[in-house]
């Protein structure tokens, strides 16, 4: 559904996109993680039609970015990092505008709106100018707008970055129902439990490249085995295992034949963080909060 | 719960329609009457230097003619000249606020997002532009225009406020925020100080006499008193005004086009 190639972007001296390819299967859930100004955004303006590559293709639904434009803008819904919804208008009217924008028929302007208002929780604020939502409100609304055309092509660049966590678990809950009716789904995200959470596939961006793909599972076990995490009164033991039942029982096994006081254990598998800090070098709370801020490469 | 179908929608039409730019008015008509203290703003300034105008300076001033004569047509262009620059904020909110980047990646009529505003604009500077003339005449001036001046007038305006928001749209495009935006609105606002909108440029010393001369809103200030006076002015004045006026309106216009399409 999304093939990029050879994808570079430069800003004078600094390149923001050194050579960037993925792939994106339909129905398939890709995560772009990195940290700020690894190029995640870049690269999902460029697929949005809103930037023009220097080199390398982009295709999203079978069309070509740059020679077909508006082929590509009609297969997709662009969620940005900023609430894109008219403050001035309610929440209500922002949508109605939309659907007629995204050309719905008639009968689906007249039910999707309220629908989706429904569904986002904002059904008691429909009728009030969006300047008085919350932060978190007008995320919402703005998921809402880009689910009103049916897309096949979903693109949220860091969908959920300022919000708490109930609503975080909202926004979640709707892109899951609409990866289940078939949506493709690329999504940038700072935050690893996102990507583990929602995506199929996680590609790993650091300087404009990915430097590692796969499922979260994939990248997890190319850092290192699980490891059976035992905690004595002295300290922390780790002993690696392979996570089948068997191998655990030996080493628990083992453990007692030692006489070994272990106040708790666990079976820990690596976490996306130590991914992240395996494949760049920065651990991950190097990785610049996730505020709002605009930065110049990332977003003009 | 209502069932909403999320089904990907395959046969999407990559084109525009003429609708979506009615929307798009719609939308920034609609924005207008929630900012009604802009509007009142736009109303309030130039009505308060006309009354400052006419009987603070207007005493000491001696223009060849009642002064609020000579004023009025001069507040009209500042009242449609600021009015129409307000459009810059509006148009770097929705670059600021990620609207424009959303719009930009819809399949949408490209010049419907910038012709919504433009007509909100035109709308807009109606309302003020009549309000301002009617506290024109309340304090005295003595419009002697025929029906056909009063629409060579009216048009004359409307083109003047037209070429105004255009470069207003572009210019607010490329600003980086409402703040810079805004900064423009008010640079527009003293333009036409050098002009022969409020004294006769004859009167000006000779290096600001020439920029008067020059300056776009002098033969469109002539213009507009000997129209509304019903006097006679110079073929080549009318011709400099319409000029002046379509020039900037085609130029701005294209700018604001290739500004808005660009892949930056």
């Amino acid at each position: 559904m999304i093939t990029i190639r050879g994808l570079r972007k430069a800003y004078g001296d600094h390149a923001v996109l050194d050579g960037l390819d993925l792939d994106v299967a339909q129905g398939e859930v890709v995560a772009l993680l990195g940290p700020n100004g690894a190029g995640k955004t870049t690269t999902v303006r460029i697929l949005s039609t809103l930037l023009a590559p220097d080199e390398g293709t982009v295709t999203v639904a079978g069309h070509d970015v740059v020679r077909e434009p508006a082929r590509v803008r009609a297969a997709i819904s662009l969620t940005g990092q900023f609430a894109a919804v008219d403050s001035l208008l309610t929440g209500e009217e922002n949508l109605h505008l939309m659907a007629r924008l995204a050309h719905l028929s008639r009968a689906e302007r007249r039910t999707r709106p309220a629908a989706l208002l429904e569904l986002f929780d904002l059904t008691d604020a429909a009728r009030r100018p969006v300047k008085t939502y919350s932060g978190g409100m007008r995320r919402r609304l703005d998921l809402a707008v880009s689910l009103l055309s049916r897309p096949q092509v979903l693109v949220l660049d860091e969908p959920t970055t300022g919000l708490d966590p109930r609503s975080r678990n909202a926004l979640w809950a709707v892109i899951e129902d609409a990866v289940a009716a078939g949506t493709t789904v690329l999504l940038t995200t700072q935050y690893l439990e996102e990507a583990d959470r929602l995506a199929d596939r996680v590609a790993v961006v650091d300087h404009g490249r990915v430097i590692a793909s796969g499922t979260a599972d994939e990248l997890k076990r190319q850092v290192g085995a699980a490891q059976v995490e035992l905690t004595t009164p002295t300290g922390v033991e780790r002993v690696e295992t392979d996570g089948s039942v068997p191998d655990v029982r030996r080493i628990l096994a083992d453990v007692e034949r030692r006489g070994l006081v272990v106040e708790r254990w666990q079976v820990r598998t690596p976490t996306l963080d130590d991914v992240f800090l395996t494949l760049t070098g920065q651990p991950a709370d190097a990785v610049p909060d996730a505020a709002p801020t605009r930065t110049l490469q990332e977003t003009r | 719960m209502t069932t909403l179908d999320l089904t990907p929608r395959i046969d999407a039409s990559p084109r525009g329609r003429a609708g979506d730019t009615v929307a798009l008015i719609g939308r920034c008509l609609r924005r207008s009457t929630r900012q009604l203290d802009t509007l009142l703003l736009a109303v309030m300034l130039p009505v308060m230097l006309l009354l400052m105008f006419v009987y603070v300076f207007g005493g000491a001033l001696d223009a060849g003619m009642d002064y609020v004569d000579f004023v009025v047509p001069g507040i009209i262009l500042l009242t449609a000249g600021y009015g129409a620059a307000t459009t810059a904020v509006d148009v770097a909110t929705d670059v600021e606020g990620g609207l424009m980047d959303r719009f930009r990646s819809m399949p949408i009529r490209a010049t419907g997002v910038v012709t919504g505003h433009v007509v909100a604009s035109m709308a807009r500077n109606a309302v003020s532009t009549a309000l301002v003339i009617g506290v024109g005449l309340l304090i005295g001036f003595d419009a002697h225009a025929s029906a056909l001046e009063w629409l060579g007038a009216i048009g004359l305006i409307a083109l003047y406020v037209a070429a105004m928001t255009w470069i207003a749209v572009a210019i607010g495009i490329v600003a980086s925020g409402p703040e810079a935006a805004s900064g423009f609105s008010f640079a527009i606002l003293f333009i036409p100080y050098v002009s022969s909108a409020f004294v006769p440029v004859d009167t000006m010393p000779s290096v600001l006499g020439a920029i008067a001369a020059w300056n776009p809103v002098t033969p469109v200030a002539d213009t507009l008193r000997a129209l509304l006076l019903g006097t006679s002015v110079d073929g080549s004045t009318v011709a400099a005004a319409l000029a002046w006026c379509v020039g900037l309106l085609v130029v701005a216009r294209v700018a604001s086009g290739l500004l808005f399409r660009r892949r930056r």
